[in-house]
């Protein structure tokens, strides 16, 4: 539809284009030349001899390992799977009950959730969990950050449940199936997609995770893989940079792998109302 | 939209599957936030005697937040707060906003390669474990072999130190560059909604490229740019990444108020204290939802 454009134009736009994707990709350069370099620096340079010695050193710590494949995946597996199963629930009743307001206590609860967040939730709420014995628990963990996360996921749920069509319940509901035997037989196949999104945008925020963890947890073989890298440090507080950049390399591996299936499978876009 | 809204199912039935959620809902966001009001007048702590019967202390938890002697000083709640302002004028409002709707202009209505490489890259920046781009930028801006002096250098610009030397104009940069992609997402996907008919009509008068701007996007888009202003500051005011990048230092010069709030309460397990700066901070931010809801009810009204 554009009918002339200036060459001048052209070049402006590729310039500018060059210099924010330079900003975004330069500081991320490090992740992928590091772990791979056996003697590590802070520089970005293309190691002489390129080995996977980093990659050996993190699967002989056990620690290391123990953080990041048994207690990340306990705390994002169990908080996404709380999360997609209540967010399911909780749209679905939502959207399928004559509420009056529902569309504007979606709202309130999600600004709620916004403002009852970060550092200055963590005060109460670690109080709370002191009191009822879920300090340096992964059940704690789990319990907290699916209380934070739900809103939001009702929220983006909301989109997917809201499309379906009420057709076939109705059907059901007249032949005289049970409201659990309609939500699991007709609503949960049709939502399929929207619990997929649900679940791995829970995943990647429990995944990558630091403030709760930190605050919660005490021994260390508790801790999470985000928690994990603050203990590898030499005596004198320097980094041991072999061991973080592999480290982080691993780590950041699941997240990038659930961002290309969700871009596949939908098209990264924005869910939930926030588009409006 | 009325019609959507009957019900299938009876209020009973409804309720019934709202019982988990409400339980979480109740116990880790109301609760808390109720109980932080309480907590903020005592002066609880995790151990000795304050542990098992905390006291209540009235406003002595308030006064010393805001004891104007000292609160300006570094590593007082006042400095903090004022880091915090301008942390978030020059990351959320300057830096994410400014720059998300620069790329979304620059690539209004068009698709291609370079679309998408910095679409895929910016979201990158957003969605990497927030420790994993900690350490990341803390290799880009090292003093020494860092990227950035490296470019620098080769420019022949000077090479400052800069956690040390600029410590917040760093973690301006760093969460300006975290954060832009959800800016960018928003902007794009509101320019779509405007007919591509009102740009041509204007390019048919001959109107400039600012005066598209100013007089035809910019007021289509005033109901996405408030949306994103309000909750990008609230995001921001509450970030405690930065903490990862350089824990507050040096000397306090980047102590937001949520490193603030995370080292009185959890290393210094002051929780009278922590409270009563965890009650400002969420009053501040229940007054920017407060903003944000009044302002979706008047564009519902005159939509």
């Amino acid at each position: 539809m554009r009918v002339y454009e200036s060459p001048v134009a052209r070049i402006g736009l590729t310039v500018f284009a060059l210099a924010v994707a330079g900003f975004f990709a330069l500081p991320l350069l490090w992740l992928i030349t590091a772990p791979f370099n056996p003697r590590t620096t802070l520089a970005v340079e293309l190691p002489s001899e390129p080995s996977l010695s980093n990659f050996e050193t993190v699967f002989g710590n056990s620690f290391a390992v123990r953080a990041l494949f048994v207690n990340n995946l306990i705390i994002a597996g169990g908080t996404m799977v709380l999360v997609a199963v209540i967010a399911t629930l909780t749209s679905y009743g939502l959207s399928r009950t004559r509420i009056p307001g529902r569309d504007l206590l979606i709202y309130v609860l999600i600004l709620f959730s916004s403002v009852v967040s970060g550092t200055a939730a963590m005060v109460p709420i670690f109080l709370l969990a002191y009191n009822l014995g879920l300090v340096d628990t992964l059940t704690g963990v789990i319990l907290v950050m699916t209380g934070g996360y739900l809103p939001s996921a009702i929220f983006i749920m909301r989109d997917f449940v809201d499309s379906i069509p009420r057709s076939y319940e109705e059907a059901a509901l007249v032949c005289g199936a049970s409201p659990l035997r309609i939500f699991m037989d007709i609503a949960v196949p049709l939502v399929r997609p929207g619990v997929m999104v649900v679940a791995v945008w829970t995943f990647v925020n429990a995944w990558g995770a630091f403030l709760i963890p930190v605050v919660l947890l005490r021994s260390p073989e508790n801790m999470p893989a985000s928690v994990a890298f603050y203990s590898f440090y030499t005596e004198a507080g320097t980094p041991l940079l072999t061991l973080v950049s592999a480290y982080a390399f691993l780590y950041t591996i699941p997240v990038l792998l659930l961002y290309l299936l969700v871009n596949w499978k939908f098209g990264f876009r924005f869910f939930g109302g926030i588009k409006r | 939209m009325e019609e959507r809204s009957a019900g299938v199912f009876s209020g009973k039935v409804g309720a019934a599957f709202l019982i988990p959620a409400l339980f979480f809902i109740v116990v880790f966001l109301i609760f808390p936030f109720v109980w932080i009001f309480y907590l903020s007048f005592t002066n609880q702590t995790l151990t000795g005697a304050a542990a098992a019967n905390p006291q209540f202390v009235g406003l002595a938890n308030y006064a010393r937040l805001f004891d104007f002697e000292r609160w300006m000083r570094a590593g007082e709640f006042g400095s903090s707060l004022w880091i915090t302002t301008r942390f978030v004028l020059g990351s959320a409002l300057i830096g994410q906003a400014g720059l998300g709707m620069s790329v979304a202009l620059a690539f209004y209505r068009r698709r291609g390669f370079l679309r998408e490489m910095v679409y895929t890259l910016a979201v990158l920046a957003w969605i990497i474990p927030e420790v994993v781009v900690a350490f990341c930028w803390w290799a880009f801006l090292d003093w020494r072999s860092g990227t950035l002096n490296h470019i620098l250098g080769s420019l022949g610009l000077g090479q400052p130190d800069w956690l040390f030397d600029h410590p917040l104009l760093s973690i301006i940069i760093f969460n300006t560059w975290r954060g832009a992609a959800f800016s960018i997402l928003l902007f794009s996907s509101a320019l779509e909604t405007i007919p591509p008919s009102y740009i041509e009509t204007a390019d048919v008068v001959g109107a400039s490229a600012w005066q598209k701007f100013r007089d035809i996007l910019l007021p289509m888009l005033r109901g996405h740019v408030l949306t994103d202003l309000i909750l990008i500051t609230l995001w921001t005011f509450n970030v405690f990444t930065p903490f990862l990048l350089t824990g507050g230092g040096p000397v306090f010069r980047t102590q937001l108020v949520s490193i603030y709030t995370y080292r009185t309460a959890f290393k210094f397990f002051e929780f009278g204290k922590g409270s009563a700066i965890a009650v400002v901070m969420m009053l501040i931010n229940l007054a920017l939802a407060m903003g944000y809801l009044t302002m979706l009810r008047r564009r519902r009204v005159t939509a």
